[in-house]
């Protein structure tokens, strides 16, 4: 009778591989295992080759055993100072006792089959650890299926408004999400938030808070209403020791009125023309306790105002030196206006530099930007309240860009040629329209691509009018003045300053006025003043 | 971006220089054109503007033209201009560009 008993490596699973019928049994044995730090696993280590279990003095549960069994010989099978199982031999067949010549063929045998066992525990182990990565592998592609298909397929697109918005799955994929909800009318809702835990349960439950939301978002009016009644149904739902951090905002996307409530969620930073500021209204995530109260509080955003929304995988990414980015390099980098229209892309890309080249995104990375880029085309068409009989010819808005001056002036000579006016005249609107739209561009708006200008051509019997909008808060539009051309070619004044001289000269007349934060600059050509 | 890329080229002639400008004349332009005046300028005579192949002038343009101007009256050169359109004839008239400088009706004037 011949047993061969198997340990794992892991010295806290003792596995039986069963019986290896090398000699014919003479009876089945039940797997004997040998516990870790057993007696007999000391002696065997020790020993090193077969020992005759009746010699044993010491005792232990497994040496009992063997002896209640009849075992006469145990043979060792240690690779690399480890035990990796052992041979239990029986009395032989012969009824002779083993010799030592039986017991220098088994030694050699143990030695030849210790090394074959020790490769077959490795692949074993390293085929349960690929089977182990496969199924996590499948588990986070499910998750991600889960959120992105969530996830919103386009940007709301509301003139007046710019959103945009960034999501990217750490590789644990989280539970982070966004969503955008049309209640109707100039109404827009706006969701982030953020599920605890990885993986497919997080997924999960980030589905069914969206699906929640989504629901109870159409009822209710009002954002605070609408986190306490998705808390209460969410409560019995979510698995324990899992919440839900969200904000939810209702933005009236014609009055600019942004009304909010935060269940536990980061704070939205808004970022205007007088620095950046934390929209804070309190309230506990969402599926811990029933009965939880949501502040609710409004922010009114002007025109260029921006609103950024950002998942907690941003703020608590580390650099190699282990530090967090934190709340206040976001509102700096927030505060930060630049050149770029893609402000997700300019903090992703400055969140990157932080974290450094090369290292694995912690945790889901979300944004939502949403920026009141104007009402400069309705700044312009305000600016002249009494036109009777006036109509409007075209209104459009570009962006800040070098170069969209030109746009501009072709698409007002679009209509403006066919409205009459001689082609010196024309000329000189045209050159007038240029040179104002890159005022607005380069002055009103800094170069901001973000930030639009207005341009609307009306007319009435009398005159042709185009209006220039920009956003430039505060800036005053300097008094005309005439350049001194002399001094200029004498080296003692910059070359420059001639766009509002030309402007004047240009027109017929040119108002100026600022409506809501826009300056808006009008040129009119009389139609009695044609040739 | 709208418009074409400012150029401009350098011949000599009987009476002087020609620089061809041709594109837009803005802030862009600053470098080509002070490069073709340093050009223009190895050659003696009055060195002509040609703005024939120019589509668009604007007040960065018109600081451009100034600049190479004040350069020009530094060193007693004598510059003028040919082939603007009417819409832009008025614009020099305006702002005294043609107080300093002979603008010429045709092209002959380069000849």
């Amino acid at each position: 009778m011949v047993q061969l008993t198997r340990r794992s490596k892991k010295s806290d699973e003792t596995a039986e591989a069963g019986i290896a019928p090398s000699v014919s049994p003479t009876r089945a044995l039940d797997p004997v295992e040998i516990p870790p730090g057993d007696t007999l696993e000391t002696l065997l280590l020790s020993v090193g080759g077969p020992v005759e279990v009746s010699s044993i003095e010491v005792d232990s549960p497994t040496i009992s055993r063997l002896k209640e069994e009849g075992i006469e010989l145990v043979v060792p099978l240690i690779g690399q100072g480890e035990l990796l199982g052992a041979l239990y031999l029986g009395q032989r067949l012969s009824d002779q006792p083993y010799s030592t010549d039986d017991r220098r063929l088994l030694g050699n045998l143990a030695s030849q089959v210790a090394p074959a066992m020790k490769v077959a525990q490795l692949v074993r182990e390293q085929q349960a650890e690929a089977k182990e990565r496969e199924r996590i592998e499948q588990e986070l592609q499910v998750a991600a299926l889960i959120q992105q298909t969530l996830l919103p397929k386009e940007l709301p697109s509301i003139p007046g408004w710019n959103v945009d918005a960034f999501y990217r799955p750490a590789r644990a994929v989280g539970g982070d999400f966004y969503d955008f909800i049309n209640l109707g009318g100039d109404r827009l809702g706006v969701v982030i938030g953020d599920v605890t835990d990885k993986g497919v349960p997080a997924a999960l439950v980030m589905a069914t808070c969206r699906s929640m939301l989504r629901a109870v978002a159409l009822r209710h009016d009002s954002p605070s209403a609408v986190l306490a009644e998705v808390n209460e149904n969410l409560v019995p739902e979510i698995p324990p020791a899992m919440f839900v951090t969200c904000l939810y905002a209702i933005i009236d996307t014609n009055a600019g009125k942004v009304v909010f409530a935060n269940a536990g969620h980061n704070l939205p930073y808004v970022r205007t023309s007088d620095g950046v500021l934390e929209l804070r209204a309190t309230g506990m995530p969402l599926g811990l306790m029933p009965g939880m109260p949501y502040e609710e509080r409004t922010y009114s955003m002007q025109n260029g105002d921006l609103m950024v929304l950002t998942s907690d995988g941003i703020t608590e990414a580390h650099n190699p030196k282990g530090e967090m980015y934190g709340f206040s390099r976001l509102m700096g980098r927030v505060a930060k206006k630049t050149k770029a229209e893609d402000v997700c892309g300019f903090l992703v890309s400055d969140l990157e530099g932080w974290t450094g080249p090369g290292s694995e995104q912690e945790d889901d990375i979300t944004l939502v930007v949403v920026r009141r880029t104007s009402s400069a085309a309705g700044s312009a068409e305000a600016f002249h309240q009494g036109g009777q009989g006036e109509s409007v010819l075209t209104s459009f808005t570009l962006a800040s860009v070098e170069g969209n001056e030109r746009v501009a002036i072709d698409r007002v000579a679009e209509v403006v040629g066919t409205f009459g006016l001689d082609s010196a005249r024309f000329e000189k609107l045209k050159t007038a329209v240029g040179e104002t739209v890159m005022n607005a561009i380069e002055h009103g708006n800094d170069n901001d691509p973000s930030l639009d200008v207005g341009v609307e051509v009306v007319a009435d019997e009398r005159r042709v009018a185009v209006r220039v909008s920009d956003l430039g808060g505060d800036k005053v539009i300097p008094e005309t003045t005439t350049p001194d051309i002399e001094a200029k070619l004498a080296g003692e004044q910059t070359p420059r300053g001639w766009g509002l001289f030309l402007i004047e000269q240009m027109v017929d007349e040119v108002n100026r006025t600022r409506i809501n934060g826009s300056n808006v600059v009008e040129l009119v050509m009389n139609r009695e003043g044609e040739s | 971006m709208p418009g074409s890329e400012f150029r401009a080229a350098v011949r000599q002639t009987d009476k002087g220089s020609v620089v061809q400008l041709l594109g837009t004349v803005n802030r862009d332009a600053k470098e080509g054109m002070e490069s073709a005046y340093e050009d223009a300028k190895i050659f003696s005579g009055e060195i002509l503007l040609d703005f024939s192949g120019v589509d668009y002038i604007n007040s960065t343009g018109i600081a451009v033209i100034v600049g190479v101007l004040a350069m020009a009256r530094a060193e007693e050169r004598e510059v003028g201009a040919f082939g603007l359109t009417d819409h832009y004839k008025e614009v020099f008239e305006i702002t005294r560009l043609a107080d300093f400088m002979h603008i010429y009706e045709d092209a002959s004037a380069g000849s």
